[in-house]
């Protein structure tokens, strides 16, 4: 078995709060250019978008693989995308997040074509709808997505949007479209050889392509065929991780590394109220992922699960 | 002619004056086409700016009670704010 460098504490709980991880350049150019060239010639405008799509996608060495292969069976070994999930850094996330013998759920290669292939068919030229994927998803357990970026992705590529924290909420797929700009939306500028680790739930989609080149996204999601319990390095858990700490009347910053600092760290979009409900949930799904109910950050569970039987009289 | 502007701002909470975290807009003069992903700043700071802008609310969401077993569950964005305007088509 390949090496694989596990996620730390940090990490584990920033993907819990924030629904990614962000990897740039970690993919090596040899590997980034072997997909390029498995992809095929990119085509020429001119033709209808959708067939122009559906030539490429037909075109490339990419494989059609059945949903709920072993992703260990998925890919020839020789391929680009084999050799992606065996960096160790990516068999390390993908253990981290999904553990051992996961399943491969599907991928697509995403391509957003420049303006020039929808101006000759007189089309406009516009962003994808925000959307979350799949449908509704209302488990504690998740599923993983990974998305590659094998050149780099310039301002005027557009990006793939996302909204880091927006994981946890229970919607249905294309419903969150209304909404066109949301405060701290992220779009993947990036080096050749980006990895986005994503929660499924993350809302998110592609941005408008406004330069001369054709960007190419490749999406893998993956199932988890065990529990998601303890998967990371928790080597450096602390003995105070459950110990509660002053809230509200502070006198110093809390420490940014800090998992309960993390898990309880808004984002910029967050609403006065529900924003407090993503603490309850982020804890909710830290605890799943720790396998320990009594794990509380900053009060927000206990609080509310306090309900005494105790007689006073006894 | 006369066409509808809409600019839909979502608020930090049920207030007009809290500020904005989400925006879309829609110009039915087609001169602006807006779309996803196309602004990192919120047109207006709050709802009420928005207001005294000349925009004309026409509608916000309404507070509903939590349903009993999904309290804590968090889905769309609550504090939805509908403004329009009426504008010359061709001016």
């Amino acid at each position: 078995m390949a090496d694989r460098i596990l996620l730390n504490s940090r990490q584990m709980a920033t993907f819990v709060a924030r629904g990614f991880l962000r990897f740039d350049a970690v993919v090596p150019d040899d590997i980034n250019q072997q997909f390029l060239d498995e992809v095929g010639r990119p085509p020429q405008p001119g033709d209808n978008v959708k067939k122009v799509y559906a030539k490429l996608l037909s075109g490339s060495g990419i494989p059609t693989v059945a949903a709920g292969t072993p992703l260990d069976e998925t890919y020839p070994g020789s391929c680009a995308v084999s050799r992606l999930l065996e960096l160790p850094l990516v068999r390390g996330a993908i253990e981290s997040l999904v553990g051992p013998n996961p399943r491969f759920d599907h991928h697509f290669l995403h391509v957003t074509f420049p303006p020039e292939f929808y101006a000759a068919r007189g089309v406009p030229n516009v962003s994808q709808h925000t959307h979350q994927d799949s449908t509704i998803d209302p488990r504690r357990a998740f599923d993983l997505q990974i998305m590659y970026y094998p050149h780099a992705v310039t301002p005027e590529m557009g990006g793939t949007r996302f909204v880091p924290g927006t994981h946890l909420r229970i919607v249905s797929e294309a419903a969150v479209g209304r909404y066109q700009n949301i405060r701290g939306q992220q779009h993947v500028v990036c080096p050749a050889g980006t990895l986005l680790f994503l929660h499924h739930g993350i809302w998110h989609g592609g941005g408008v392509n406004k330069s001369n080149e054709l960007r190419y996204m490749f999406k893998i999601r993956i199932n988890p065929t065990v529990r998601q319990e303890r998967l990371w390095d928790t080597s450096d858990l602390g003995n105070d991780h459950h110990e509660q700490r002053p809230i509200f009347l502070l006198k110093e910053a809390p420490d940014p590394n800090s998992v309960h600092t993390i898990l309880t760290t808004p984002e910029p979009w967050f609403e006065a109220d529900t924003g407090r409900l993503e603490y309850l949930n982020r804890i909710r799904l830290w605890r799943y992922v720790l396998g320990d109910e009594r794990f509380d950050a900053d009060y927000w569970l206990t609080r509310i699960e306090n309900e005494p039987i105790a007689s006073a009289a006894s | 002619m006369k066409r509808q502007k809409v600019l839909v701002l979502y608020l930090a909470d049920s207030a007009l004056d809290s500020s904005v975290i989400a925006w879309s807009q829609y110009d039915g003069t087609g001169r602006d086409e807006h779309m996803a992903g196309d602004s990192e700043r919120p047109p207006y700071p709050s709802g009420l700016a928005a207001l005294r802008d000349g925009w004309r609310l026409i509608q916000m969401s309404q507070l509903q009670p939590h349903a009993p077993g999904a309290e804590f569950t968090t889905a769309y964005l609550k504090y939805e704010f509908l403004f329009e305007q009426w504008v010359d088509g061709d001016g």
